[in-house]
């Protein structure tokens, strides 16, 4: 928080409300309150002044997070002559100095394992999609594939932290309270950055945690608000038992009497702030479960999204939400999908896995492109690190495993200014090392920053004696993928 | 020094009076240079004197030309320079308002006076004097407060402390640095007097970019620049940053009212105030301060009982009697506790990954106990951070020593333990820096610190001081890691004493039947030689703790916990031998026994596994309930490998279990015994292997538990379900004990001789081992009745003692090893990138430690010594922050050259030495500081005050402060009449909504929700997980616990509504407050009032009491017309609902007990 923008917001309210309050009855102040009273000159409430830095490409990001360290292998970057050394230990010389984790630091071989699944090409761009990914690959002319993703972290809770904080420890904030602190919101009914998580069937859950949409140490009110599949959507969302929404909206109004009394005794802009508070959780009752309700959504759209889109909790009806989040202006839409970290009884695993999200993923990207909203909004697909091109555990022909490989791995992103239809970068033989043009976390949330208009040098908060970014000091925008 | 130069400026004016005085004028003849100019001097010469590049509306008040102009001699109100000093719109004023200035009513009317009387000029000024004037009218520059952070912020990056990416060996944060001609740069860095010759103004002021300084960066601001220029044209005095000077005691400066001040606090404050032109504001009201002053000290509010004591108290004393009760009270240390606790990241889970459960509530109530004893801060310092290493530590001292023990640990499988011992080291490195120095030396990790002269080599010889306990880089996931204790609360010391009492008196009267027992046991052996027949032979072996038992003579069935459990036996058919007792299960390589799915044993299990082994290949498994993994052997079991024996627990055999081996092997073909026993300790130091009674040499081989040990597969004897080579020879009587046994007892379970055999041995010549079997036999099976319930007695006793022992709470904690544990400088922070080696050392800007010894104690103490210059500042900073928001330092956790500069130094230096010559006296430091009239002023603000200082920092009112998290919720609680106050124990799950944890957090993993009372406790003892926090806490913007926090901030959000709403926790308040108003009420009105006064402490305002009696008439109204919402709210939570009361009525005084707990001022402490 800047508090110098943040007092100039509370003053101008107060230059605003603070007279009202006292010339006109409260149930009017609540009326002016509903109307948006101090949003009315702009698109965007909050954020820092001077941003954007520049004209954004993207207005929001729906960021489809793959928990546990999706195999590269099997879904996306081919590698034909791995077929011919089936069991051959992977030479040296390819793996150089790499640490892997210790939970195959003591294998006494690291045999070289292929996919399973067949390759084939796709679309006008001839993109390698395997055949665990069919609705996807009929998509990959509008999608940009990033081959050489790179990261340090060899764990999951340190690699997924990185992933969403640009730091391996705890204690920074997640991109999305970043891109909400900066760039603020666009609808006053909903959070700024939202988070759905959901449970996949490829064996391989991985706990997710709180600070993966945490606001670290920017103000709270920057964190990711989760929205659950059960219960209240948003917590603490509905009335209680014995509360209609008529006695809500009297006790509003009456509080909104006593918190005006409060402020004009105390002349704390704090508790105006508190009265537009109450206003907008008020909005949020109605918001938010209209938000749910797939009652408007055609046949035809929840077909495309699969049968799974009728089971809340799940990535297709998330990938669903996603859509209506777009459409209603929220910045930034998270979905963390649970269940790619696939060590052993691989094959099995990661095709369950694939068929959770392909179906839906791939409806989400087209149900975005006919309805406009494609072009501002940026589609990111990927997980925390990849997986090896060596067997881990059990090896026969249907049976095998790979542990994580950080040193490179397969993203893809859509939409909100990247190129179309490209794939960047390229691997080796064994998709082990990188051949050409690395993309390592930082430049990934550097190009993320550049699309919406952030200079990812710029965006900063000063904590404990210095400025902090999401790119610590580290980050290039990968230009090769911009439109 | 500045405050020196100053000094001298403002003496030389003075003297202008008094010379002028000593020529002789009269006293009651005003005249300029004596009696207005030195007025004017402070107040209006900046813009009106002689320096003319700033002189506004060229007006200058230093020379006689102003007069014409703006002086009508004798009549003041034609006099221009009077009407704008006397005027009382802000806009027109002289001073202006924005530049802090003004004339204060006895000034103003001097100026008068002195123009009514003719406006007569005086002498003119001498050279000496007209100099001393043109300094006064500058700017005075303060170098640390102005300077310096300009210098941090745009300069020290590239030239400051950092050795290894200083650029052009330029150093701008020593004196050094300025000093000396530079001849590679082209001059003096800064010629003292001269700005415009110095390279550093220069360089800042060029108008190339390739020559202007900072490279790359935006240019300073003029402000900037003008700040720059007057410090070198005023001489460029240099000072050390104020943070590292040790604090003086400030003299306790005089005021305008002399009355205000209840303590010297005050007038340091008001001194400021003065300064600045403000008044501070009138005292609250007696509700107001009862209130804030209970909610401050305690957490909680004042109850009305209380509230109304002190209304009705008229005494001088009334407040200072309130405080000393409060300070006395249990809930203080409960709410000290808080702020120490994110200080400290403290939780209940290990914050990780699976982020599994530990136990540290041992820890948390050791703090909440110091405080309520006022435990000196010094001593709170040196327990906390070395309490183990105190001579004769003490349970309580070890417990305290948890403080460094509260990071997050990790115990994800596949990560790298050498990685992550490195970050417990720098945790604690940036957490003991930040709590105790306000220094932010985590960034000297990688790198010099950038702003501060902290280098990288530095931070590693802080870290050795905590870099020498035997810990684990990987955690273990779901209990405490090594090293931890057994902490027993003094209730349970108490009741460990009374087992140990009948421990020994059942060991006493065992011990006085001991002479009975020698005759009838000789009696019993005598009887068993007389006995000839061989089929009578008597034999017995321990069953004490016997879980499994299969004898395997002719019959491969066997007893699991007194059940007789049937095996079968796979991949052929029984084979049976003569064994080493009767028969024995032979084994051909193939075929083996299933025995069952007994019995569960995990990694947290003491247990022992013994049988007779004839082996005939030297691999083989003996027996196991274990299975081929996806990546080997997981489960537990005893194997023969490479002739060796393997005790094997896993879950993933690289990485993920605990396994030891004999080192010589042992031989075949040949009946020997074995038994293997583990302490449930999950390292392979835990586990111990007999041969034949004889403790064997081990060797770790896997040190590494992380998850759980499977249950799944059978209990195979001769065989593993994995593609391990199955037994071949012979076993005999397979035993599992749920016990870790003795040496002697492992001996006597290795005996083979029958009872009848030993008896017939005579008894010289019988080894130890068939002798305690003989005794042992006798005194479990056949001795007398009296004797055996006398044993059993004892032994059951013992066994309680032992099982409580174990139920106790256990709690991490440091302790050092013997030998020290080597530290290096990692180049860039990276855990295998070792440099030098380095020892511990104490930063170079802070005095040395003077003990020889340089160990964590030392370092304990060095910090507490009075010559260290930040302990105390950093300190009494954090306690002002409590009561006023922003501390005198804002950035309560840095005090470094990015830090902030204090708002009220000299106050910070006052409060420092106060607080260490108090002898740390934490509560007198509370009491001063709630006591002085500063704290006790009102927080009501005026929209003029506000604009002038938004953030308080002046202090002329008190802070009005949206209360932190924990204590809206206990507020909540405690004015509903639910608040258990229970002080300690086991953390409590109260109301979470369901299902929170269901999607992200490890499967298994439940939210240990609590019930009755623990519902209810204060919310320092809820659970907390910290990759999952209880949401409504992070709501109210408490820190995750995940890393230290010093202060935090307080944001205003929807979710906040919603929560305070919604959440049953308020709800079921609403309802209790209703219930309690209306079973001791009277009047509709009165019961509102109470309501209201419960939460606000205040009386209701008119306009406050009709809207709530409007609010009561119209939901009671609904709700007389809708009975079924009504009871669906009045069942709001798990506390019982009082059913005497009518639920229309109950539900609609709920509905206003919860827009009373939703108020902005009841979660506001004003």
């Amino acid at each position: 928080m800047n508090p110098i923008d943040d007092r100039k917001l509370q003053l101008t309210r107060r230059g605003f409300l603070g007279l009202s309050s006292t010339c006109l009855g409260a149930a009017a102040l609540n009326t002016l309150l509903a109307e948006n009273a101090f949003a009315q000159s702009s698109q965007s409430f909050g954020g820092l002044a001077g941003m954007p830095h520049f004209a954004p490409k993207a207005k929001r990001v729906i960021y489809l997070f793959q928990s546990g360290g999706p195999s590269q292998h099997e879904l996306w970057d081919y590698k034909p002559k791995l077929a011919d050394m089936v069991g051959a230990d992977l030479p040296p010389s390819v793996r150089g100095n790499q640490r892997v984790t210790s939970m195959s630091a003591g294998q006494l071989s690291f045999p070289i394992v292929p996919s399973v699944y067949k390759f084939a090409q796709h679309g006008n761009s001839g993109a390698w999609v395997s055949e665990l990914m069919p609705h996807t690959a009929k998509i990959v002319d509008d999608l940009a594939f990033i081959k050489t993703m790179n990261t340090e972290a060899i764990n999951h809770d340190p690699g997924t932290t990185f992933f969403q904080t640009g730091a391996q420890l705890a204690g920074r904030p997640s991109i999305g309270a970043w891109v909400d602190y900066g760039l603020g919101s666009m609808n006053q009914n909903l959070p700024t950055f939202v988070a759905l998580v959901s449970m996949g069937t490829g064996n391989g859950a991985q706990p997710l945690y709180d600070r993966l949409w945490g606001s670290g140490f920017l103000p709270t009110r920057h964190q990711g608000v989760k929205f659950l599949a059960s219960g209240d959507p948003v917590l603490y969302l509905s009335n209680p038992p014995g509360v209609q929404s008529g006695t809500r909206r009297r006790f509003l109004d009456d509080l909104a009497r006593l918190n005006a009394l409060t402020l004009e005794q105390s002349g704390d802009p704090e508790t105006q702030t508190r009265i537009t508070q109450y206003e907008m959780a008020y909005r949020m009752q109605t918001s938010v479960p209209e938000l749910n309700d797939l009652s408007g959504e055609s046949q035809a759209t929840l077909d495309r999204y699969g049968p799974d889109v009728m089971k809340p909790g799940t990535f297709a009806r998330n990938c669903l939400l996603a859509r209506r989040l777009a459409e209603r202006d929220v910045r930034f839409i998270q979905l963390f999908h649970r269940g790619w970290d696939q060590h052993t009884q691989l094959p099995n695993g990661i095709s369950n896995q694939s068929r959770d999200v392909d179906q839906a993923q791939a409806a989400l990207v087209m149900d975005l492109k006919e309805r406009g909203l494609l072009d501002d909004t940026l589609v990111v697909w990927g997980g925390e690190f990849g997986r090896s091109v060596y067997c881990q555990g059990k090896f026969t022909e249907a049976v095998y495993g790979r542990d994580h490989h950080p040193r490179c791995f397969t993203m893809w992103m859509a939409g909100g200014g990247v190129k179309p239809g490209i794939s960047y970068g390229e691997t080796d033989d064994f998709s082990f090392n990188i051949v050409k043009d690395p993309v390592h976390v930082h430049d990934l949330h550097a190009t993320i920053f550049h699309l919406l208009g952030i200079d990812h040098t710029k965006l900063t908060f000063h904590y404990q004696g210095r400025d902090f970014r999401l790119t610590d000091v580290h980050g290039k925008v990968v230009e090769g993928i911009l439109a | 020094m500045k405050s020196g130069k100053l000094l001298k400026i403002v003496s030389v004016l003075a003297s202008l009076a008094a010379a002028s005085t000593s020529l002789g004028q009269g006293n009651e003849s005003l005249t300029y240079t004596k009696d207005i100019l030195p007025i004017l001097s402070t107040t209006c010469l900046d813009c009106h004197g002689p320096d003319d590049t700033r002189r506004m509306l060229n007006l200058r008040f230093d020379t006689q030309d102003f007069l014409s102009s703006h002086i009508a001699p004798g009549d003041p109100d034609s006099s221009l320079l009077y009407q704008r000093i006397s005027e009382d719109d802000p806009i027109r004023v002289m001073p202006p308002t924005s530049s802090g200035r003004k004339l204060t009513p006895e000034q103003i009317e001097k100026v008068r006076a002195w123009i009514a009387g003719g406006a007569a000029w005086g002498t003119n000024l001498d050279d000496v004097q007209q100099a001393a004037l043109l300094q006064a009218a500058e700017r005075q520059v303060v170098f640390t407060r102005e300077v310096r952070p300009i210098l941090s912020r745009n300069c020290f990056q590239c030239h400051g402390p950092d050795d290894q990416n200083r650029q052009m060996g330029l150093r701008l944060d020593i004196p050094e640095g300025f000093a000396g001609d530079r001849g590679t740069l082209g001059g003096p860095v800064v010629l003292p007097g001269n700005a415009e010759d110095s390279l550093l103004f220069q360089r800042i002021t060029a108008e190339a970019e390739s020559f202007r300084m900072p490279r790359g960066r935006d240019a300073l601001t003029p402000d900037e620049i003008e700040t720059i220029r007057l410090w070198i044209k005023q001489g460029a005095d240099w000072e050390s940053h104020w943070a590292y000077i040790p604090p003086v005691k400030p003299e306790v400066p005089a005021v305008s009212d002399a009355d205000w001040p209840a303590n010297p606090v005050d007038n340091f404050v008001l001194a400021r105030l003065d300064k600045e032109g403000l008044s501070p504001s009138a005292q609250a009201d007696k509700a107001t301060l009862i209130r804030r002053v209970t909610l401050d000290l305690t957490g909680i509010p004042p109850t009305l009982e209380e509230v109304d004591a002190f209304l009705a108290d008229d005494s001088e004393n009334a407040y200072e009697k309130v405080v000393d009760r409060l300070l006395q009270s249990p809930r203080y240390g409960e709410r000290m506790a808080l702020e120490w606790l994110d200080a400290a990241r403290y939780a209940d889970t290990n914050g990780y990954q699976s982020d599994g459960e530990r136990t540290m509530w041992r820890w948390r109530d050791w703090v909440i106990n110091a405080y309520n004893n006022n435990m000196p801060f010094d001593q709170f310092t040196v327990e906390q951070l070395a309490g183990d290493m105190l001579p004769n530590a003490t349970l309580d001292q070890r417990i305290a020593s948890g403080f460094n023990r509260n990071h997050s640990l990790n115990a994800e499988g596949g990560i790298v333990p050498e990685e992550f011992l490195i970050e417990y080291a720098v945790d604690r490195v940036a957490t003991t820096s930040t709590v105790w120095l306000g220094l932010t030396f985590g960034c000297a990790r990688c790198h010099d610190h950038k702003f501060d002269p902290l280098q990288q080599k530095e931070f590693y010889e802080l870290s050795a001081f905590f870099n020498n306990i035997d810990e684990r880089g990987k955690g273990f996931k779901y209990v405490n890691s090594p090293p931890f204790i057994t902490a027993p609360t003094p209730s349970q010391e108490a009741e460990l004493a009374v087992l140990d009492e009948k421990v020994s008196a059942a060991r006493l009267a065992f011990a006085e039947l001991e002479a009975t027992i020698a005759s009838k046991q000789a009696e019993w052996e005598t009887s068993l030689v007389g006995s000839s027949d061989n089929d009578a032979a008597v034999d017995w072996n321990l069953k004490d703790g016997l879980l499994v038992h299969h004898a395997l003579d002719g019959d491969i069935s066997g007893v699991h916990l007194s059940q007789t459990v049937e095996a079968t036996l796979e991949n052929g058919l029984p084979h049976f031998v003569d064994g080493r007792i009767g028969a024995a299960a032979s084994f051909d390589g193939t075929r083996f026994i299933n025995a069952g799915m007994s019995p569960n044993l995990d990694y947290e299990s003491e247990f022992s596994l013994s049988a007779w082994i004839y082996p005939t290949a030297d691999n083989g498994v003996i027996f196991s309930r274990a299975s081929e993994g996806d990546e080997g052997e997981v489960g537990w079991g005893i194997y023969l490998e490479d002739g060796k024996i393997r005790l094997n627990l896993s879950t993933r055999v690289l990485d993920d279990g605990v396994a030891a081996a004999t080192k010589a092997p042992i031989q075949l073909e040949r009946w020997q015994h074995v038994t293997a026993t583990y302490d449930g300790s999950k390292t392979p130091g835990g586990m111990r292997v007999y041969i034949d009674g004889q403790a064997q040499e081990l060797e770790g081989v896997l040190d590494l538990v992380g998850n759980r040990l499977p249950q799944r597969y059978p209990l195979r004897i001769g065989a593993s379900g994995s593609s391990k080579p199955k037994f071949q020879g012979n076993i005999d009587d397979v035993r599992i004990y749920d016990r870790v046994l003795t040496t002697e007892e492992v001996a006597v379970v290795a005996t083979a001789q029958t009872v009848s055999a030993i008896a017939s041995i005579p008894a010289e010549s019988r080894s130890k081992a068939e002798s305690d079997k003989l005794r042992l036999s006798f005194l479990n099976q056949y001795a007398p009745a009296d004797i055996r319930a006398a044993y059993t007695q004892m032994m059951e006793l013992e066994q309680d003692r032992d099982e409580f022992w174990d139920s106790l709470p256990t709690v991490m904690v440091m302790e050092e090893m013997s030998t020290r544990r080597k530290t290096y400088r990692l180049n860039r922070g990276v855990y295998d990138s070792p440099a030098e080696e380095v020892f511990p050392r104490t930063p170079s800007i802070l005095p040395p430690i003077t003990d020889a010894e340089k160990n964590r104690l030392t370092f304990a103490k060095w910090l507490v010594a009075p010559s260290n210059p930040l302990m105390s500042r950093v300190t009494v900073n954090r306690f002002w922050q409590m009561y006023f928001g922003p501390g005198l330092v804002k950035t309560a956790d840095n005090f470094g050259s990015q830090g902030e500069f204090p708002s009220h130094p000299e106050l910070l230096d006052w409060l420092a030495t106060t607080f260490i010559e108090s002898g740390w006296d934490v509560k007198a430091m509370q009491r001063l500081i709630v006591t002085s009239a500063t704290y006790q002023q009102s927080s009501t603000v005026s929209p003029e005050l506000l604009e002038r200082d938004p953030e308080n920092r002046l202090l002329a009112r008190a802070t009005r402060m949206r209360m932190p998290a924990q204590q809206i919720r206990d507020q909540a609680l405690a004015i509903s009449g639910l608040l258990t106050e229970k002080i300690g124990g086991p953390s409590v799950g109260p109301y979470q909504p369901e299902g929170l944890w269901d999607d992200i957090v490890e499967a298994g993993q439940v939210y240990p929700l609590s019930s009755g009372e623990d519902l209810y406790r204060r919310s320092l003892y809820t659970f907390w997980k910290r990759t999952l926090p209880p949401p409504a806490m992070i709501t109210f913007d408490s820190s995750t616990r995940e890393t230290h926090i010093v202060s935090t901030t307080r944001t205003n959000t929807p979710l906040q509504a919603l929560n305070l709403m919604n959440d049953v926790t308020y709800t079921e308040a609403a309802r209790a407050m209703a219930q309690r108003v209306m079973q001791q009420g009277t009047s509709v009105e009165g019961n509102l009032h109470t309501l209201y006064r419960l939460a606000m402490a205040h009386e209701p305002a008119t306009q406050v009491q009709s809207v709530l009696t409007d609010a009561f008439t119209s939901h009671l109204e609904e709700y007389r017309a809708d009975r079924s919402a009504a009871l669906a709210l009045v069942n709001a939570g798990e506390s019982p609902r009082d059913e005497t009361l009518d639920i229309a009525e109950l539900a609609a005084y709920q509905m206003v007990a919860s827009l009373i707990l939703n108020l902005d001022g009841t979660i506001t402490r004003d």
